[in-house]
């Protein structure tokens, strides 16, 4: 793991107890488990605590615009089609003003795996509502309570096409290796939720205690893929569920564009 | 001509003006060695709607890339020809359709009147070809480019599969009987 | 070159893809917008024929986005717009000159603000060009006043951006881009490469700034290097110490300033005998340079400064001209934006009067004429 971090720029920059790391970590072993050459890989981030990871990681690494990050890592990986290429973004950042990207890099189905962590709130800026934040929850800018309603974003990116889609949290951290291994082996848009406390910016204001007592939560509250389907949808209302939502084979967008180009080259030489 | 030719065609959208000014600068500035420009101006619409071609054709380099005074008018409908008329210069040439067009008064410009779009459906069953029908006419009255500099462009870029009856078209254009009218 | 090119009628956005083309671009990433679709369509037929990669993406921000992404991956990159799509696309535009990632970025105005009149063109953008980005930042930009002048300085744009590391803004206006006239076009043109790093991986830093254009790397190449938008040392990674950040915008910003002469394109047209310049640049150049030719006819003595590279703005080349005239005349179709430059050089030396159009009309010969002879 040690060699996948560029230990020179450690300490990091997150809170005591934050999640982030717990899904960098998931990420790292599920890299480590697969084998990949370190030297043809490519993560790439917007603006946010979660986008920081870039920084500290010894692959290629890109550190954009805010809510941008699937945009320029699309434009990279079609440029370089061998990279392995990988985003990890937050949930305002991928869902908020990157929100059009994400629905449309899942439409392409272009062969990058995306990682959300999502703690429900904006934490690099200290705390505003996030479009995960749940309704009624507090944040600064929802200093009454939030009205807006929050997105499923699995179900959001399942519908825009993504092949893969998973979700767990920073509780179930094995489960969460499993899942970001497999996103990364799937060949086409992959995305995986990870569910990850902020007990900041989120939990403190919301008072749902310290980081332990935030997993805590995830562990309580989780319910696996198999479970939610034999429950109704208001047992279902406050609970997490967790593993591989949807996985189809499709062709990815590469694969695609290489047949244009073949079909280009065939009548410009005719 | 010697110097500076202006040139506008003008209809309505979809009667082929802009291919028509296409061609005509092509035939000057690549198949007959002059310097040509050409633009152009549409509507929203692809069908309907006004549309209009400017070319201007000169032996030296061109400035001025917009028509200020046309010598050579070529109108394709009743509403181009009311709205470009007062711009022609004295002297200038305006070619039209007689057959959609009536003409209005045309002190100090030549008026010559062409079958343009009945030649194109009479005899080549095709009245959108109307356009090249149009353009030989125009060669051969205004004399600003040479049927064989045009009938490489046509051959050059009229849409595959379209080259012989637009070649047919210019043809029958530059050999129609023409009615040059005199106030 | 002793081989003779392809005589051919070109329109100048045709002009512009074939150029990007010939100069070695393999990438295009755009989103639809008049008056410049006509280089992405172009684009989409012709990159996959050449091995390169065409896509159309889902904004404006999402094309500028792409075509750095590809650029780090060592590919010369270009995307293209207009002044809508140019507003959107400012905050990454800036993080391209600050990252320093080579890619070309056209903007064919039309005029504005807001959708304006689509069809109908403008010189508007050219303060936007300059400053549409926030911060200080370095920014060359190159605006053509005919098709063959289109294909030379859409090559120039690529070599320029590649040999900077910086984005390059290539200022069209509609007339230009849309007229179609003659060129030769040449059988190869002359390329650059943006420097690449020769030594270890352990040694290389991205950003080292022993010179000004530090070699670049690209993703895949082994290099494993941090790319941010945060100002940042040598090594890449984010820094908050003040003198290195004033190092990094003063690096940034000097590579453009040091090289303006060299930058400084421009055409001198009658001036020789001038007494009144007249300064202009796209295709109210052409409308200039009529004008000063009827001008002359009835006598008055005027010449032409026609501006290719708008900035950095080629000062030397306007204050060795001006001094030799009673006064100056800017066209422009605005209503007054690179004027405020030439005033600013000039500071008083000769009067300076404006003749800008915002009719979405291009300015006329008579209107130039009017303020050439009326004084």
């Amino acid at each position: 793991m040690k060699r996948y971090l560029r230990q020179q720029y450690m300490p990091h920059i997150w809170c005591p107890g934050c999640g982030n790391g717990i899904v960098l970590g998931a990420l790292l072993r599920a890299i480590s488990r697969l084998g990949w050459d370190q030297d043809r890989i490519a993560v790439v981030s917007g603006i946010g605590c979660s986008s920081r990871a870039t920084g500290y990681l010894d692959f290629d690494t890109l550190h954009t615009t805010h809510g941008r990050a699937l945009a320029f890592a699309t434009g990279l990986k079609l440029a370089r089609p061998e990279l392995k290429v990988i985003v990890v973004g937050g949930d305002g950042d991928l869902a908020a003003i990157g929100g059009n990207h994400l629905i449309h890099a899942a439409r392409r189905n272009i062969d990058i795996t995306t990682i959300c962590v999502n703690n429900r709130i904006y934490g690099m800026t200290s705390g505003q509502a996030s479009p995960l934040t749940p309704k009624g929850r507090l944040a600064t800018t929802a200093p009454y309570g939030n009205v807006d309603r929050p997105f499923d974003l699995c179900q959001l990116v399942q519908a825009a096409g993504a092949t893969y889609v998973a979700r767990s949290t920073t509780y179930h951290v094995r489960q969460l290796c499993n899942l970001i291994a497999e996103a990364l082996e799937n060949r086409g848009f992959s995305f995986v939720e990870a569910v990850a406390q902020c007990p900041v910016y989120y939990g403190r204001r919301n008072r749902l205690g310290t980081a332990v007592d935030m997993l805590k939560y995830y562990r309580d509250h989780a319910v696996t893929v198999r479970a939610a389907q034999s429950m109704q949808p208001e047992q279902l209302a406050d609970k997490i569920i967790i593993g591989r939502l949807h996985h189809v084979v499709e062709p990815d967008y590469e694969s695609e564009y290489a047949r244009v180009m073949e079909e280009a080259r065939r009548r410009a030489d005719r | 001509m010697k110097g500076r030719v202006e040139i506008r065609i003008a209809g309505e959208g979809g009667q082929g003006v802009i291919l028509a000014g296409i061609i005509l600068a092509e035939a000057a500035a690549v198949w007959q060695g002059l310097n040509a420009t050409q633009s152009q101006s549409y509507g929203p619409e692809s069908r309907g709607g006004a549309s209009r071609a400017e070319v201007i054709i000169d032996e030296e380099e061109i400035d001025y890339p917009r028509v200020r005074q046309p010598h050579v008018l070529l109108a394709l409908s009743q509403e181009a020809l009311d709205k470009y008329l007062p711009d022609v210069r004295d002297g200038g040439v305006v070619i039209v359709d007689q057959d959609r067009v009536v003409p209005p008064a045309c002190p100090r410009r030549r008026l010559i009147e062409a079958p343009i779009t009945r030649l194109a459906r009479e005899k080549l069953g095709r009245a959108i070809v109307a356009n090249m029908v149009a353009l030989g006419v125009l060669a051969r009255v205004s004399g600003v480019v040479t049927l064989e500099a045009l009938r490489s462009a046509v051959a050059h870029r009229a849409p595959s599969g379209t080259e012989e009856v637009n070649l047919r078209a210019l043809e029958l254009g530059y050999h129609a009987p023409v009615r040059e009218v005199s106030d | 070159m002793s081989e003779r090119g392809e005589i051919r009628l070109v329109q100048g956005n045709e002009a512009c893809a074939e150029a990007a083309l010939a100069a070695g671009v393999r990438f295009f990433a755009g989103y639809p917008i008049t008056p410049s679709s006509e280089i992405a369509e172009i684009m989409a037929v012709r990159l996959p024929q050449l091995g390169g990669k065409f896509i159309q993406m889902e904004d404006e921000i999402a094309s500028m986005a792409a075509t750095i992404g590809a650029s780090l991956a060592g590919v010369k990159a270009m995307t293209a717009t207009s002044g809508p799509g140019f507003s959107l696309k400012q905050e990454n535009i800036g993080y391209a000159a600050l990252a320093e990632i080579p890619c070309v970025v056209v903007n064919v105005q039309r005029i504005g603000p807001s959708t304006g009149m689509p069809t109908s063109p403008s010189q508007g953008d050219v303060m936007q060009s300059r400053w549409g980005t926030h911060g200080d930042h370095p920014v060359v930009v190159f605006c053509p006043w005919s098709v063959r002048e289109v294909y030379d300085l859409t090559v120039h744009s690529v070599n320029v951006a590649e040999r900077l590391r910086m984005p390059v803004i290539l200022l069209m206006d509609e007339v230009v881009a849309h007229m179609r006239e003659k060129i030769e076009i040449p059988p190869q043109v002359e390329t650059v490469d943006r420097p690449r790093p020769s030594g270890d991986r352990q040694d290389y830093l991205p950003y080292d700034d022993s010179s000004d254009v530090p070699p670049m790397a690209a993703f895949g190449d082994g290099y494993r290097f941090h790319v941010t938008g945060l100002y940042h040392g040598p090594s890449g990674f984010p820094t908050t110490d003040p003198e290195v950040a004033d190092r990094l915008i003063r690096r940034l910003c000097g590579k453009v300033q040091r090289r303006r002469q060299q930058l400084a394109l421009t055409s001198a047209h009658l001036v020789d005998d001038a007494e009144v310049l007249v300064v202009a640049y796209g295709a109210a150049a052409r409308s200039a340079l009529r004008a000063v030719r009827e001008a002359r006819s009835e006598g008055v003595r005027a010449g032409l400064l026609k501006i290719s590279t708008i900035w950095p703005f080629p000062q030397e080349v306007l204050l060795s001209l001006a001094a030799r005239v009673r006064r100056v005349v800017v066209v422009e179709m605005n209503l007054g934006q690179l004027v405020l430059e030439v005033e600013r050089v000039l500071k008083g030396r000769a009067p300076v009067q404006h003749v800008g159009r915002v009719d979405g009309e291009l300015v006329t010969p008579e209107e130039i004429r009017a303020a050439l002879e009326g004084v």
